[in-house]
């Protein structure tokens, strides 16, 4: 390891706050950049499961739902 | 009765264009007055200290005139497309590669070239140099025929749109830029005591180039657009 | 070779072969991120010129080499789906421009940050910034027409032109700004020549490189898993895979 101590890491000597900053903002972007498309795909599933299952309720309960 | 020739063909359909257009005389003064106006706008943003007013000259008015370009690359085709004859000439046998050039060059003729002969004016307004005021002329005129036909592949891609006026801006103003950094520099060229002919000729060949490809991208983005 | 490239097409196939391909290639990817972020930030000796602030090179030039890579990917795809009218090409087109966005945007961002302790300025009009500019520009103007679009199919067409001719005019647009930069260069700020980096500082930052390849990799066939089901969602195999 280069710096000395974990203080030292941080501090950078002075440009710590900016390299820091760096890495946390494009490990934010990064995250929501793999994370949304994982959310997006589950609420997209439940949503076509809900779906498949709201159409097989009404095909059981014979032809009230096609009249409707 | 027989069909036209080729030639004959693109000449009647640059002929209707430009009588659409003339019959219309306030479509082709707004974007005059548009220039006009935002001429107008940068002393009073900027001050009218001739000074500065006549350094920053070249980039202003190739930026209005870039704008000014941008406002009418929108009616290019939504016209047609309303009422059905942009169908009519896909169906036609006639390549559309040379149509959608007449559509292109009749735009340039009632925009770009009209810009070009009034920039003299405008130039005077804002104190640049008479010495720069041909290369200007110039430079508008090889320019505005790159911007109407880089125009021309938003407007197509837009046509079918029903709000297309925003989009088709953020969708060709980066295309735009290029003929922008030349069109102004050859002005400041000229300003600087340069000689502008090498900037000249790099907007000849940019204007070259999207003669041979800029109808070809049109004419795909027309036919998604009536298919859509 | 030919079956390969009708399996290509096929939705069910894509989407359970990119899901094995993800199992293996995302963790490896997240910690090839992990390791090269923490050699770069802690492992290497400091810049002798620019101090420790150079350490934000092994997200900045990764992430803008990797978007404009990422253009070129989209624009490929684009052509693709326009000559062989195949749907998945038109997925992945559609997939590229947000991840490509990202790590544009990531790269200018990094960028300023890079320029404050280094310039004394966040930003400036420099050509290469600039051309990154213009291509997050690019990136938004795709997904600002596919959006606009109410059918997804001409969209997926309309962005395929749109993107072919960025193509052709991105080389245009860097020479360009490269020109312009060149006539009106301040002179107060000057850039490190960059011909001599030292071996230990050029391993973490080809490790980044390749790494944020993979990372955008993987983005763009998680996003295509996602579009594949919305466009899919009709069909049985997407119900069977939802019921069970």
């Amino acid at each position: 390891m280069y710096f000395d101590s974990l203080h030292a890491a941080l501090a950078m000597e002075g440009h710590g706050p900016f390299v820091w900053g760096a890495y946390a903002i494009t490990a934010l972007v990064l995250l929501t950049l793999l994370v949304s498309p994982v959310l997006r795909a589950r609420r997209l599933r439940r949503e076509l499961a809900g779906d498949i299952r709201r159409r097989e309720a009404a095909a059981g309960e014979g032809g009230y739902a096609s009249r409707t | 009765m027989s069909a036209p020739g080729l030639l004959a063909f693109c000449g009647r359909l640059l002929r209707r264009q430009l009588v659409l257009a003339l019959r219309r005389p306030v479509d082709i003064g707004n974007p005059l007055l548009f220039f006009a106006m935002v001429v107008a706008l940068f002393p009073l943003g900027l001050g009218p200290a001739p000074a500065a007013l006549a350094g920053f000259a070249p980039g202003i008015l190739w930026i209005i005139a870039l704008l000014a370009n941008l406002l009418t690359a929108d009616n290019l085709f939504r016209g047609d497309f309303e009422d059905g004859s942009l169908e009519q000439l896909l169906l036609s046998p006639q390549p559309l590669y040379l149509s959608v050039l007449a559509y292109v060059l009749a735009q340039w003729l009632v925009t770009g070239l009209l810009l070009a002969v009034l920039s003299p004016l405008f130039a005077l307004m804002l104190g640049l140099p008479g010495a720069a005021v041909p290369t200007l002329v110039a430079s508008l005129l090889l320019g505005t025929a790159v911007l109407s036909l880089v125009g021309g592949i938003g407007a197509a891609l837009t046509v079918g749109l029903k709000r297309g006026g925003m989009l088709i801006a953020l969708l060709i103003l980066p295309f735009y830029m290029p003929v922008l950094i030349f069109g102004s520099a050859a002005v400041q060229a000229v300003v600087g005591g340069m000689p502008a002919a090498s900037h000249l000729a790099i907007l000849g060949a940019m204007l070259c180039l999207s003669v041979a490809l800029a109808p070809l991208a049109i004419s795909a983005a027309l036919r998604i657009s009536i298919d859509a | 070779m030919w079956s390969f490239f009708h399996k290509l097409g096929s939705p069910p196939w894509l989407y359970r072969i990119t899901g094995s391909i993800l199992r293996w290639l995302l963790p490896l990817t997240l910690i090839a991120l992990a390791v090269g972020a923490v050699w770069g930030l802690l492992f290497t000796a400091p810049d002798f010129r620019q101090g420790n602030s150079y350490r934000i090179i092994y997200i900045h030039v990764p992430s803008a080499v990797v978007a404009l890579a990422g253009y070129y990917v989209m624009a490929f795809a684009g052509a693709i789906s326009l000559i062989w009218k195949m749907k998945m090409a038109d997925v992945a087109m559609k997939s590229c421009a947000p991840v490509g966005a990202a790590l544009t945007f990531i790269a200018l961002v990094t960028g300023a940050i890079w320029g404050k302790p280094t310039w004394g300025t966040w930003w400036v009009w420099d050509a290469r910034i600039t051309s990154m500019l213009i291509l997050l520009f690019l990136y938004l103007g795709v997904i600002a027409l596919y959006e606009a679009f109410d059918n997804k199919e001409a969209a997926g067409k309309a962005c395929a032109v749109l993107t072919l001719v960025g193509t052709v005019n991105i080389p245009i647009i860097y020479k360009s700004v490269d020109w312009w930069y060149s006539l009106h260069q301040p002179a107060s700020i000057k850039f490190t020549g960059e011909s001599s980096i030292d071996p230990s500082m050029l391993y973490p930052l080809l490790l980044m490189i390749g790494s944020f390849y993979a990372l955008f990799t993987c983005a763009l066939l998680m996003n295509m898993r996602l579009e594949i089901l919305r466009r899919e969602s009709r069909t049985g195999w997407v119900r069977k895979l939802v019921g069970a």
